[in-house]
């Protein structure tokens, strides 16, 4: 068997060690360091869109009580907040941070496969951030029309930010594809080629297989975002008419003749679609891993959970059109998008119910980050239960403009991967910094912010069969809409606001742990990954010193019968009379 | 959407079989299985950055896909009009066609480590590439001259932004040529240079399939 270069490669010297300050921390090719740099970017643009959505809370919560929050501010807030959490906070921590951080540790290799591609991803992922946080500056301020951008409202006049936001909002988002694409070329090809000896793509942790499957989805459909960008671009600036109608408005008529917004609407949700899946699968993949090494059990069907991520991973392309019911479609095109999106229920419960079994009857140690993870299974089940309501379309279109689907979505894809974010920052803190962080700060973190969280978005729901509508600045006086809805509006505000505030909590531990903690050793969750076999702690440029590690197991030797202790390493070879693996016995000849 | 769906209908083919052809008989919870029969990465045979360019062009490929699924939806709007495509394009087609034979000549050079048939071939693969850019220019041109804009004829709209697109992409591969073709001028054997100049290959031939499929697209609309 012929093996490649570069997984075979042991000499350190090859690399070239950076010397100074500023090719070791700024203009740096370590994968390491361009992992933080991606995390600590994504998380401060994130803080920016949390006190965006402090202030839609507190109107929504309070309304005519804040002078200093009108109608054009609020659109601005929901645009902003929804764009930057999606794509600027958890596709670049999960896919730029996390990718980054494990995807060479856990495959065995000594940096991605082109650090220098690696360094302009993050340089130009900056850029794309900085051009997004100028439209606060401009004229008319950041674009207003919803995170979703549909024109025509997006570039007609009226809209906020319909001159320079919207511009600068797609200028933005070109940039970051252009960001993306060169990360992940990197993630894909380095799992691909850069495996060390023995690591089969069977041998791969599960989070190492979500973020790559996560990729391979985010290179093929992102194109999408970027072709309907460029394209409202020019509607915008040239005055084509690829999306824009014709349009009557106070009497005048617009230049523009014969475009379809609902071609911007097939597009966007083409890349929007998949991007739920491009979120939710490395989250789903290092929650499996978190899951198994803090109970102390192998993943319960480890190959029907890469099954289940390849499968989601194809499916999430051909259900789009489920967020469209409401722009009107062929019966039968309705009947499809349902069709499939209930189908790719299946691996997804396929997961859920192999997280439940790998707890049951494991040797569950309550650590933050286990208590993240059990958190995270309430509620990710609690999302995708709503999502089977909304995938049907005599269901979604009663529902599909109130606070349900506000519930459903932050719950699904806002709640649950920032669960599986903090489990995920709090179990390889220790890796990262050397340091262990405080752990009870880390568990009131976790109380607050999931009982927090729970009592902001379970009420939305209830607030949605209502039919309490959602977008709307205020709700004014309505028939349908009773006092005690306000009442539970102002609640919920209030449950947000400590939410938000509860952050301090995780972010004062982070920085004094870094500095006070205690000495966390190589390995403290006597996890079997490679990445906490190191010989440094954190790692040092090129991750393994003179000789790169060879994998004789898979990554979930957890409790082995007859084992010295209840993990084995990855790397550690076979010792004649223990047995691996969940089998043992049966299937060993 | 038809296009974009068949053509990642296609690519999640590819993707999922080799993943499953990869996974379907491993039992990785037991230990036993022989290193020799572990592979680490793909065979030694495709280099990273063949492989890193085949994940771009299929990137490309989504991104042009997608443009092109857009403009046959577009078209079945009711304000659509056909575009007289300015003839210069037939002369275009030839010259993008004569680069790719170029730079096909340049890897055999390349491949019998002929530095001097090399350079010559690159170099006249990019000249010509440069000719066609020119052409491309001109077509605009005469586009223009014959009353159709990008405002009000969304055809002519398309067809600025599609040949403007694979425009792009071209000048893109040309950057990458320059370099390549700049440092082989003082070369004394191929050897190192083999590798760009088989990626400027593989490149050359794939943006001159996405202009054949282009200029089909726009010849029968």
């Amino acid at each position: 068997m012929a093996y490649v270069a570069i997984a075979d490669r042991d000499d350190p010297h090859a690399m070239h060690h950076p010397k100074s300050f500023v090719t070791r921390y700024i203009w740096s090719q370590d994968h390491k360091v361009i992992a933080i740099q991606y995390s600590l970017i994504a998380i401060a643009v994130g803080l920016v869109a949390l006190v965006l959505s402090g202030m839609m809370r507190l109107q929504l919560g309070f309304p005519d009580t804040f002078s200093f929050i009108d109608p054009a501010d609020y659109y601005q807030f929901i645009t902003m907040h929804g764009m930057i959490m999606v794509i600027y906070l958890l596709t670049a921590l999960l896919l730029g941070g996390f990718g980054n951080y494990l995807i060479p540790l856990m495959v065995g290799a000594r940096d991605m496969v082109f650090p220098y591609m690696n360094m302009l991803s993050v340089w130009v992922y900056l850029l794309a951030v900085i051009v997004l946080m100028a439209s606060f500056f401009v004229p008319g301020g950041p674009t207003g029309a919803g995170w979703t951008l549909y024109p025509p409202q997006a570039i007609s006049e009226g809209t906020p930010g319909a001159s320079w936001g919207i511009i600068l909002m797609l200028l933005s988002l070109a940039i970051f594809i252009v960001a993306f694409t060169m990360g992940g070329l990197n993630y894909v090809t380095t799992v691909l080629q850069a495996r060390c000896r023995g690591m089969t793509l069977m041998r791969m942790p599960l989070s190492v297989w979500g973020i790559f499957m996560a990729t391979v989805l985010g290179l093929l459909a992102f194109p999408a975002l970027f072709v309907s960008a460029v394209m409202m671009a020019l509607d915008s600036l040239i005055g084509t008419s690829f999306f824009m109608p014709a349009i009557v408005s106070l009497g005048e008529t617009s230049s523009h003749e014969g475009g379809s917004p609902i071609l911007f609407q097939h597009l966007f949700w083409f890349f929007g679609h998949p991007e739920v899946y491009i979120v939710a699968l490395p989250a789903f993949g290092i929650v499996s891993d978190l899951l198994s090494t803090h109970a102390r059990k192998n993943i319960f069907g480890y190959r029907m959970m890469v099954w289940a991520i390849i499968a989601i991973g194809g499916l999430s392309f051909v259900v789009w059109a489920h967020h469209m019911y409401v722009s009107g479609m062929n019966p039968y095109f309705g009947f499809f998008f349902a069709t499939t999106t209930l189908i790719i229920a299946v691996p997804t419960a396929i997961k859920v119910y192999n997280w439940i079994l790998t707890l049951w009857r494991g040797d569950i140690h309550l650590t933050v980050p286990m208590l993240f993870s059990i958190g995270f299974i309430f509620t990710f089940i609690h999302g995708g239960l709503t999502g089977l309501f909304l995938g049907n379309v005599v269901v979604d279109v009663p529902l599909s403009d109130t606070y349900f689907v506000v519930g459903h979505f932050h719950m699904v894809m806002g709640v649950s991967p920032i669960l599986v974010i903090f489990g995920a920052i709090y179990h390889w803190y220790p890796k990262i910094t050397g340091k262990m962080y405080n752990d009870f700060l880390g568990k009131a973190h976790f109380w607050l912010t999931l009982l927090g969280t729970y009592s902001i978005y379970l009420p939305m729901h209830y607030l949605g069969i209502l039919g309490v509508p959602r977008r709307y600045f205020a709700m004014g006086t309505t028939d349908f809409i009773p006092e005690s809805a306000q009442a539970m509006n102002a609640g919920i505000t209030i449950s947000a606001i400590i939410v938000a505030v509860v952050q301090v909590i995780f972010i004062v531990n982070m920085i004094w742990s870094y500095f006070k903690g205690k000495d966390a050793g190589g390995n403290p969750w006597r996890a079997t990954t490679l990445e906490w076999q190191t010989p440094q702690t954190p790692p040092e440029h090129g991750n393994w010193g003179e000789k790169l590690p060879v994998v004789y197991r898979w990554a979930y030797d957890y409790s082995v019968p007859g084992a010295k202790e209840d993990f084995i390493p990855q790397n550690e070879p076979p010792e004649p009379g223990v047995v691996a693996g969940r089998e043992h016995g049966v299937e060993h000849t | 959407m038809t296009w974009a769906l068949v053509f990642l209908a296609l690519i999640m083919a590819l993707v999922v079989g080799y993943l499953l052809s990869q996974t379907i008989n491993r039992k990785p919870w037991l230990a036993n299985d022989p290193l020799e029969n572990l592979p680490s990465g793909m065979p030694q045979s495709i280099s990273p950055s063949k492989l890193g360019l085949g994940v771009l062009l299929a990137v490309i490929t989504s991104m042009f896909g997608l443009f092109f699924s857009a403009y046959v939806q577009r078209m079945e709007l009711n304000d659509w009009s056909r575009v007289q495509e300015p003839s210069i394009l037939w002369v275009n087609t030839v010259v993008l066609v004569l680069a790719s034979v170029a730079m096909n000549q340049a890897l055999r050079g390349a491949r019998r480590d002929d530095v001097l048939a090399t350079r010559r071939a690159l170099i006249a693969a990019g000249l010509l590439s440069f000719v066609f850019l020119a052409g491309q220019l001109l077509a605009w041109d005469q586009l223009r001259d014959a009353g159709f804009y990008m405002r009000g004829n969304p055809a002519a709209a398309f067809f600025y932004l599609l040949t403007a697109i694979h425009g792009f992409h071209l000048i893109g591969g040309l950057w990458v040529w320059g370099r390549t073709s700049s440092r082989l001028r003082g070369a004394e054997n191929v050897g190192e240079f083999r590798l760009s100049v088989e990626l400027c290959t593989v490149y050359w031939h794939f943006m001159l399939l996405v202009w054949l499929f282009l200029f089909a697209l726009l010849l029968n609309t």
